[in-house]
């Protein structure tokens, strides 16, 4: 009995965590984004500095019509947000956040494998919605995030592999109780090309060139309306919270911190994730969208190679220690 | 020197960096009302007790939205065995804002000055019939008008106030040999 409550308690708060994070990263983007271009942002809802504003978003988008293309492939065109969204909230339970197995929804054992394959699925979503929709445009979204998703996952997996070497475990908690300071320049190439590859995977300007708007409209969400629609963003909102975490827990050092490392390491977690979350929204601001060619030359040329020397790097000084 | 790889973006960082730090350019209209330039074109006012009726504002308006209707009426005379003088009045002085395009014209070619801006501006209506403002609406704007914005210092005397100084100079160089001789001339 204590072991299903205990259960039910950690999936209730991971639930809770995945519906808020997002939302509290999108009001930020909201301010962030209008006061790095000389604006204020929503001022009205809530009344406080547009506080509820993404929950009036959310409203407006529940009460819209939900339409479904008329030639469009129904089941899996209606299929594809959930696809899209879901491995986010999976991805979420594996990812500790303080010391010990108290701050992690579940410890997985393979934890980066477990990490990095269900986040890939989430870019299926897209695929689905891209083939789905019967749409040229929906069709070229699809096809621009395959080609990014094949280029950009394997820098990924290569800096996740360089940290994975360096602790010797693929358990995240495992890599975390190794982790020591110098490892932060040790592995400064990897997090950069991880991140990189991150925001790319997650189709985040300067990267988003699968959704493109003065292009292709809206990629392949564009025949999505209402709640689907939504639910994509937040998809979109909720890779940027995995993304930032993953790269806290990875490179960063997730709970260690110079003080406060007995019962005040979850603070350090998030506290990590949030500038990251925030940079993330710098670059948005900062950047214009990459072309096609220069997003694949960017992986190949770039952090391919890149990823592949943090590899080496790794290898030797590992050897050298040992 | 070649520019350091990457140099380029770091700079991108800093000036979205910096501009958020800095204050923001959004005006809260509602919130707070804007603060307009002087001689702000908003609205049109008419002082009616300057308007003779000479249809000049009507006839030069380039689309035809000002409205005149008047009669005539006389007057007794000024002094008796007079003769009886006509006078015109206004009935009816309506502006429509519809077709209105702020020109100003009417407001150049009033000799009487019985036209002005007014830096009114929230007048919209829900119906474009409303847009026909009478004369009632357009006297209550007329209360609206700001002074003229101060002359230039050294600027040249605006010339009715150059005219009735030399009047009164005049008046006062007059009576200034009189004033002594007699008590009762004082008018010329």
């Amino acid at each position: 009995m204590n072991d299903v409550s205990d259960v039910a308690l950690r999936l209730a708060i991971v639930f809770v965590v995945f519906l808020v994070a997002p939302l509290l990263v999108g009001q930020t983007e909201h301010k962030v984004m209008a006061h790095m271009q000389g604006r204020l942002g929503p001022m009205y809802a809530g009344g406080f500095h547009g506080w509820a504003q993404l929950v009036a978003d959310g409203v407006k988008f529940a009460q819209k019509e939900d339409v479904v293309p008329a030639a469009a492939d129904r089941r899996v065109f209606q299929l594809a947000p959930a696809v899209a969204l879901l491995p986010y909230l999976l991805v979420l339970v594996a990812i500790p956040v303080g010391p010990g197995d108290g701050a992690v929804g579940q410890v997985v054992d393979a934890g980066i494998f477990f990490v990095l394959a269900v986040m890939g699925i989430g870019v299926l979503g897209s695929l689905m919605a891209g083939w789905a929709s019967a749409n040229k445009f929906s069709l070229l979204g699809g096809l621009r995030t395959a080609a990014q998703l094949l280029s950009y996952e394997l820098p990924m997996l290569l800096a996740a592999a360089s940290v994975a070497m360096a602790a010797g475990t693929v358990s995240l908690t495992g890599i975390l109780d190794a982790f020591a300071w110098w490892w932060l320049p040790w592995q400064i190439v990897g997090a950069l090309v991880f991140f990189v590859a991150g925001l790319a995977e997650l189709q985040r300007p300067p990267f988003d060139m699968p959704v493109a708007d003065s292009e292709i409209i809206f990629g392949a969400y564009t025949e999505y309306t209402g709640l689907r629609f939504a639910l994509f963003l937040l998809a979109e909102y909720a890779g940027i919270v995995i993304l930032c975490a993953l790269t806290t827990v990875l490179f960063l050092g997730g709970w260690h911190g110079p003080f406060g490392a007995d019962g005040l390491g979850w603070l350090w977690t998030l506290l990590k994730t949030a500038l990251l979350a925030f940079v993330v929204i710098w670059l948005r601001v900062s950047y214009p969208r990459l072309r096609e060619d220069q997003l694949q030359k960017l992986a190949w040329t770039t952090l391919v190679p890149l990823a592949l020397a943090q590899i080496a790097l790794t290898g030797i000084v590992k050897v050298a220690i040992n | 020197m070649p520019p350091i790889p990457g140099s380029g973006l770091a700079k991108g960082l800093a000036v979205t960096l910096r501009t958020m730090t800095k204050k923001t350019v959004t005006a809260q209209y509602p919130d707070t009302q804007p603060e307009l330039p002087p001689r702000s074109r908003g609205v049109i006012g008419l002082f009616e007790e300057n308007c003779t009726v000479c249809m000049l504002c009507a006839r030069e308006c380039p689309d035809w939205c000002i409205y005149i209707d008047s009669h005539k009426e006389t007057v007794p005379p000024a002094a008796p065995g007079g003769r009886e003088r006509s006078r015109n009045v206004l009935d009816r002085f309506a502006i429509d804002f519809s077709l209105c395009m702020y020109c100003g014209i009417c407001i150049e070619v009033c000799p009487f000055d019985a036209l002005f801006w007014s830096p009114e501006f929230e007048y919209a209506e829900t119906d474009i019939h409303e847009l026909t403002h009478e004369r009632d609406k357009l006297r209550e704007w007329m209360w609206t008008v700001p002074e003229p914005p101060a002359l230039d210092p050294g600027a040249e005397e605006p010339k009715e106030i150059a005219a009735a100084r030399k009047t009164a100079d005049k008046l006062a160089a007059q009576q200034a040999p009189q004033a002594p001789q007699s008590e009762e001339g004082g008018t010329p």
